[in-house]
């Protein structure tokens, strides 16, 4: 009886997930996918805790209790902390679903060694790797988005990098190997914790030679083998339910990993071993030109006499949080009957949809934020583009520079608005390391600054002083 | 015996699935569609309850506890975080 409850209560959470996903195809609806993956959630549970095996029900309630205390505190971080909160998020997922494989594996060799069956110990040996290694390259990935001062931000790399990684990880999958062979040989033990031991160390290099602009990709990579992983923990419970939220969750990895490469015209296999940031600073043909400076003064009334602007931001609006600034701005410009759109390229930021959140969090309507595609058909009939804070995607090198990392990756055309606005905090060169010819166009005037400083000088400018 | 055949099945169908429905995931919604897919796959609680509650040995158990509490955290933060994101996204 409980066990025809639990395949039922596995059939409704199915659905319930299914329904989920379907329903975050529209901001109207979004809101209903929590309520149906909650009900989802909470039926598989309460089905799976009924059954008659069960009966340390303690040890179950401090866990989850403890899972409570630490979910609670992470699920209220600042927004632009989401994309640390995220890749923490993989790891956990890593980690248990790594931690189930361990103690299932040792259980079956202890007591029911019949169980350890070559299709099984495949799961298993996929299950710990992927989910190990997804635990503390999540980490790693965590810490550098957190800015973790003994990780280093920058890429690391040195010769034979992708040789050392491949070995780490071919060593892995032939011990893998063996167990299938012998899973109940005298070593396997000793075999099985090397692979996990491997995979752990797999996840930590991985990760090393990959810097800030392409956490977008590594995360929606992490996002993928966390769900594979708990599709690999199904194959080895035998659980259907197990296996078709891992292959949403996987699925919905991969479609974000192809996107954000598609979006900076790289392949997976580049993001994962090119260490996109030590690519040699390239020097742009012609001469150097000088940045002309603009006044804030002179920057709102580029501004006030616009009849359109366009918002680009990026993560340089994310590390001065300056959204809320933004908003005013927005208010400003729109009470003056000028038209503020915002162009969200996919990988601005550091996670896919990141600048989206942060301008709904400021209350600016989805309406006004406008994708890639749809906005570079205007941007030559735009008045005037605001950069702000965002560099190697309105990069026009990305054009025709071929020796450039940056090269056929799609930009937002702001450079072709008659006018361009570009609030950047210094001087450096962005962080493909290639000088930004946008800024040192004609119809180009830089405001050297903070974001939010100097969003918050323009706003005044409008507010109070010397524009009527 | 187990029905491996059976499982790769769904695994097959539920990846077609998924694919599908996440195609059409509005593009201002890919961060909460990720903590929402992350909570989603913390179903491996499920995994980590048999583990941590049956009659096994106790390392056994400790290690599906760890499971277990690793996999709520992400049950309970994703939904929180995603609703609360969703929450923000207004037409006007």
């Amino acid at each position: 009886m409980t066990h025809l409850v639990g395949e039922l209560a596995a059939v409704i959470a199915t659905a319930l997930f299914i329904f989920a996903l379907y329903w975050m195809n529209d901001p109207k609806t979004a809101r209903h996918a929590v309520v149906a993956g909650v009900t989802g959630m909470t039926v598989a549970v309460l089905a799976t805790w009924i059954q008659p095996e069960i009966v340390h029900h303690g040890w179950i309630f401090v866990a989850i209790v403890a899972g409570f205390a630490v979910g609670i505190p992470l699920s209220r971080v600042p927004l632009t902390a989401v994309p640390q909160r995220t890749a923490l998020s993989h790891a956990f997922g890593g980690l248990a679903a790594g931690l189930v494989g361990t103690a299932e594996y040792f259980l079956w060799l202890g007591q029911h060694s019949a169980e350890l069956t070559p299709f099984r110990t495949s799961a298993l040996v996929a299950e710990v790797i992927l989910g190990f290694l997804t635990f503390t390259g999540s980490l790693m990935a965590a810490g550098k988005l957190q800015e973790v001062r003994w990780i280093p931000q920058r890429p690391v790399t040195y010769p034979g990098q992708n040789f050392v990684n491949l070995g780490v990880l071919g060593l892995a999958v032939g011990l893998g190997v063996y167990l299938v062979l012998y899973p109940t040989a005298a070593w396997s033990g000793q075999v099985f914790i090397a692979i996990a031991a491997l995979a752990l160390i797999f996840g930590v290099l991985l990760i090393i030679p990959i810097g800030g602009a392409d956490m977008p990709t590594v995360i929606s990579i992490l996002n993928a083998y966390a769900g594979l992983a708990a599709v690999a923990m199904g194959f080895v419970l035998d659980n259907k339910l197990l296996v078709t939220a891992g292959a949403l969750d996987g699925s919905s990895g991969l479609i974000l990993s192809i996107i954000m490469c598609r979006a900076m015209n790289r392949s997976f296999t580049n993001v994962l071993f090119g260490a996109f940031g030590k690519a040699q600073p390239a020097a742009l043909k012609g001469e150097q030109k000088e940045w002309k400076q603009e006044s804030v003064e002179g920057a709102a009334q580029l501004l006030e006499q616009a009849r359109s602007v366009v918002i680009v931001p990026g993560y340089g609006m994310a590390v001065a949080q300056a959204q809320h600034k933004v908003r005013e701005l927005y208010d400003a410009l729109t009470k003056r009957g000028v038209s503020v759109k915002f162009a969200i390229h996919p990988v601005a930021g550091r996670m896919p949809g990141h600048m989206n959140v942060l301008l709904a969090e400021a209350n600016i309507p989805y309406s006004a934020l406008v994708e890639m595609d749809e906005i570079n058909p205007e941007m030559p009939q735009t008045d005037v583009a605001l950069v702000l804070g965002a560099n190697d995607v309105v990069n026009p090198a990305a054009r025709y520079a071929k020796n450039t990392p940056i090269y056929g990756m799609p930009i937002i055309d702001a450079d072709k608005a008659k006018t361009v606005i570009a609030v950047k905090r210094s001087k450096n060169p962005g962080f493909a390391g290639i000088d930004n010819e946008l800024y040192v166009l004609d119809n180009t005037w830089m405001l050297f600054g903070d974001a939010k400083a100097v969003l918050g000088e323009l706003v005044k400018q409008f507010a109070g002083g010397g524009i009527h | 015996m187990t029905d491996f055949g059976s499982v790769l099945f769904v695994f097959v169908l539920a990846t077609f699935i998924g694919l599908g429905v996440i195609r059409r995931v509005s593009r201002l919604l890919y961060t909460p569609l990720m903590s929402l897919t992350n909570a989603i796959s913390a179903i491996a609680v499920v995994g980590s309850i048999v583990v941590t509650g049956a009659e096994y040995p106790r390392t056994i158990r400790i290690l599906g506890a760890i499971a277990l509490f690793a996999s709520m955290t992400n049950i309970v933060s994703g939904f929180l975080i995603t609703d609360r994101m969703l929450k923000m996204f207004k037409k006007q």
